[in-house]
């Protein structure tokens, strides 16, 4: 069984529809730690030192946030900046990180559709996570396809509990090492492999 | 008086005082019992270490009372005393003529003529402005609206002993056949024989010529004096202010202190006020004193023995005749439970001024011998109780009125519910009532500075008066349905008193504390508290903040200082709080447990170099790898 953290960036927990759903969905679930990022570190003053440790003790990263401009909230870009220290993550001497697994698991209005990217101008997702990929790359660490929750607009409550339960077998698989990094990395979603 | 018998003397009072209030301030009493006690003991029926000549000391240790009213004036702006008209000309005017109308009717009762009893109740109804103001000042209640409401009946008999003084030679040509007495007592100014018109004159003269010197002139002369830079020669400038005012006033037939007190009013807001007040304050203590001492000393035990009945009977006959008077004007008044009780209690003896009166009266033919001396015998012991009352009321009386009065007065339904209590709502707590009330948070807030709650109420806010570290109170206030209770008092002591007691009584309820010091730290964490700030530590770190911005800091790096040093400083405290235990062992004094602690915080917050929070914005160790990768390569290739 593997140590899994997920580190949940959401500003407005308490008024999400999608990922408080999401969060309460694994919250329960075994050898899994969530840290709710902004109630830790309301200020931006992110315990670099703390972090850190958090990063040793665990196997698997998640990092939890909503899609904000196509990016992530302000605080992940701090922690990425601050925690994701030359020569602890990154570097000649940094190879604390090495070996681990991290994975995306974004939420966005947008349905998948509009993501396509037949058309010009157009990006897909794992194309707008790249920054995120790369980061991780840097850190030696095997980066897996993300979990992607579509259409959160239209979403109804149906819809909802879906993709919460979808997101709590995709988190009970990683703990259990249920597919290797190899085999999530073929599909553009986790969400695509038949769990 | 030969100047061996002078040192004598003086030396007797000071030992008497030296060794007499400490005790009695140890035993929880103040400094004005225990002068009391010091005179007693050394006057002419105990010791007999002084006599005859105490009565002489009296009339002169009076003039602390005079400079008390100038340190009083100096601390009342005009614009507040005129706030306060209402309670000095009603609440002080009321008491004065119904009590003299009372006591009057009683010493007629008692077999004496109209005037006589007029000029007792008159006498009588005064209270001691020197026990009763050195009392309450003692015990910090001067702000407090049982103090304001003495302070206003005080200086409204202040006011009248001149009437008084007027009215006492036409009692007595009513009482007494020969009209020859009435002669004395035509005003003689600077040996002039003046008409009453020509008086009043002279007075509003003086009053004009004090106000007007008081706002425009003395500035000027201590300026002058203050340039010298001879401290001494200040304060005798200072003296000599209050005794020539006091001497001009009565010069011209007002009372001394009513002259002392006008100019310390008008110098209220002088620039030299705190020096003035630094000044003359030790000089007032002194002689106030003296003046409890004489006091004590006068007391004719020898009446005492030889009628005890008699005397404790009118004894207390006067303290209960006061009180009533008073605990039923102060509750019109709007003063409610535990500070009327304190506000009758403090004013129910008789007055210095009684003293001067009895005199004057007996010159007057107004009152016989027999009946003086046991006025003032009556009067020095109804003073020498008034500590032992107010004591009694504090102990007893106070706890009692004050569970059943306090809340009950007000609607405590529209209360409940509310989520947040506040207990304290003084400097600290008003800003975070203030933060919650903004966003919408309803919150019951308890103080027992009943002076706050007065002007918090008038802006909207719900205050009630009380000691939240009292059980009944917490319940009143909805501790059962609250969700957070902040402690936010100034006083240690009483702040773990509420923590216990929340923590004891309702375990569900938050408890989030302001702390004051590092002992104070360490007892909030062997309690457990859900959560406790340093009052000081935030404004004064955000201030450093700004220091380093004009030291050429730039602002986000000074900010980003203040966050590492904010988040190291609370490790720190965990790591003092483990070895605190140790060192309590050591009983050291608290002065030095401060010192120690400082050396020791200084000490862990050097030798623990905090982490650098921003290093990952310092790009120089990426630049040497690289450069040095750079320069490994191209040496390989060589």
């Amino acid at each position: 069984m593997k140590r899994v953290c997920i580190l949940v960036f959401h500003p407005l927990l308490y008024k999400s529809r999608i990922n408080r759903k999401l969060v309460s969905a694994v919250e329960e679930i075994d050898g899994v730690n969530l840290r709710y990022m902004y109630d830790l570190y309301p200020d931006f003053f992110i315990d670099v030192k703390r972090e850190q440790e958090v990063l040793l003790e665990h196997d698997i990263i998640v990092w939890q946030h909503p899609f904000y401009w196509y990016s992530s909230p302000s605080l992940l870009k701090e922690w990425i900046d601050l925690v994701l220290e030359h020569g602890f993550a990154y570097g000649r001497s940094g190879r604390a990180l090495e070996g681990k697994q991290i994975m995306s698991a974004i939420s966005t209005g947008g349905r998948r559709e509009a993501y396509l990217t037949e058309e010009a101008g157009k990006f897909s997702i794992r194309q707008l996570l790249a920054p995120f990929e790369l980061t991780t790359k840097l850190c030696r660490m095997h980066y897996l396809s993300p979990f992607v929750t579509h259409g959160t607009h239209l979403l109804d409550e149906d819809g909802i509990e879906e993709a919460a339960s979808n997101y709590a077998r995709v988190i009970r698989a990683l703990r259990d090492e249920i597919f290797s990094p190899e085999e999530i990395r073929k599909h553009e979603y986790f969400n695509d492999l038949t769990l | 008086m030969h100047q061996q018998d002078f040192f004598h003397n003086a030396m007797i009072y000071l030992l008497a005082a030296v060794i007499s209030v400490p005790v009695a301030k140890r035993l929880g009493f103040g400094s004005v019992l225990g002068y009391l006690l010091a005179g007693m003991i050394i006057g002419p029926f105990i010791l007999g270490l002084i006599g005859s000549e105490g009565e002489d000391v009296m009339h002169f240790a009076e003039f602390g009372v005079v400079m008390m009213l100038f340190l009083i004036g100096l601390e009342l702006k005009p614009n507040l005393l005129w706030e306060m008209r209402k309670s000095i000309f009603g609440l002080g005017g009321l008491q004065l003529v119904i009590s003299a109308v009372l006591i009057g009717a009683i010493t007629m009762l008692l077999g004496q003529t109209l005037g006589t009893g007029l000029a007792v109740g008159l006498m009588l109804g005064l209270s001691s402005t020197a026990i009763v103001l050195q009392t309450l000042d003692e015990k910090g209640l001067m702000k407090q609206a049982s103090g304001q409401a003495s302070f206003s009946v005080l200086l409204f008999q202040d006011i009248s002993v001149v009437p008084i003084l007027a009215l006492i030679p036409l009692l007595g040509a009513s009482a007494v056949s020969g009209g020859s007495l009435s002669h004395e007592e035509v005003r003689t100014i600077a040996g002039l024989e003046i008409k009453g018109w020509v008086q009043v004159a002279l007075m509003l003269l003086v009053i004009t010529g004090i106000v007007l010197g008081g706002l425009y002139l003395v500035k000027y002369v201590f300026r002058i004096i203050a340039r010298t830079g001879l401290r001494e020669i200040f304060t005798a400038t200072a003296l000599l202010l209050v005794i020539a005012t006091s001497l001009l006033m009565d010069l011209v037939g007002l009372s001394p202190a009513l002259g002392a007190f006008l100019s310390g009013v008008v110098l209220a807001n002088n620039e030299y006020r705190h020096e003035l007040e630094a000044d003359i304050e030790p000089f007032k203590g002194l002689l106030l004193g003296l003046f409890f001492i004489s006091v004590g000393a006068s007391i004719n035990f020898g009446l005492l023995t030889s009628s005890p009945g008699l005397i404790v009977a009118l004894l207390f006959g006067l303290i209960a005749v006061k009180f009533l008077v008073l605990f039923i004007l102060g509750r019109f008044f709007g003063l409610r439970g535990g500070q009327n009780t304190l506000f009758a209690f403090a004013l129910a003896q008789g007055g210095e001024f009684a003293f001067v009166l009895v005199a004057f009266s007996q010159q007057n033919g107004v009152i016989d011998g027999a009946v003086a001396s046991i006025l003032l015998l009556v009067v020095a012991l109804s003073m020498a109780v008034t500590p032992l009352l107010l004591l009694l009321n504090d102990k007893l009386i106070f706890p009692l009125v004050f569970r059943s009065e306090n809340l009950r007065e007000h609607d405590t339904i529209d209360e409940s519910g509310h989520p947040v209590i506040i207990a304290g709502f003084g400097r600290f707590g008003v800003v975070m009532g203030r933060f919650l009330i903004a966003n919408g948070i309803k919150a019951t807030i308890l103080d027992d500075n009943p002076d706050n709650i007065e002007v918090l109420r008038k802006l909207g806010f719900k205050v009630y008066y009380g000691d939240a570290s009292r059980a009944d109170l917490l319940a009143s206030a909805g501790a059962a349905e609250a969700k957070v209770i902040v402690v936010a008092v100034d006083e240690k002591q009483q702040s773990l008193k509420i923590v216990d007691l929340v923590q004891n009584n309702y375990p569900h309820l938050k408890v989030l504390v302001r702390s004051t010091d590092m002992d104070h730290t360490y007892e909030l964490l062997d309690r457990k508290v859900d959560g406790f700030r340093r009052d000081t530590f935030e404004s004064s770190l955000s201030l450093g903040t700004e220091v380093l911005t004009h030291l050429g800091y730039n602002k986000y790096r000074a900010h980003r200082l203040a966050g590492t040093f904010r988040q190291h400083n609370r490790k720190v405290i965990r790591e003092l709080y483990i070895h605190h235990g140790e060192d309590e062992k050591k009983y050291l004094s608290e002065a030095k447990k401060h010192a120690n602690e400082l050396e020791e915080l200084l000490q862990t917050e050097n030798e623990d170099a905090s982490h650098e929070q921003d290093s990952s914005w310092d790009i120089s160790s990426r630049r040497e790898e690289i450069q040095e990768l750079i320069r490994s390569s191209s040496e390989e290739s060589n």
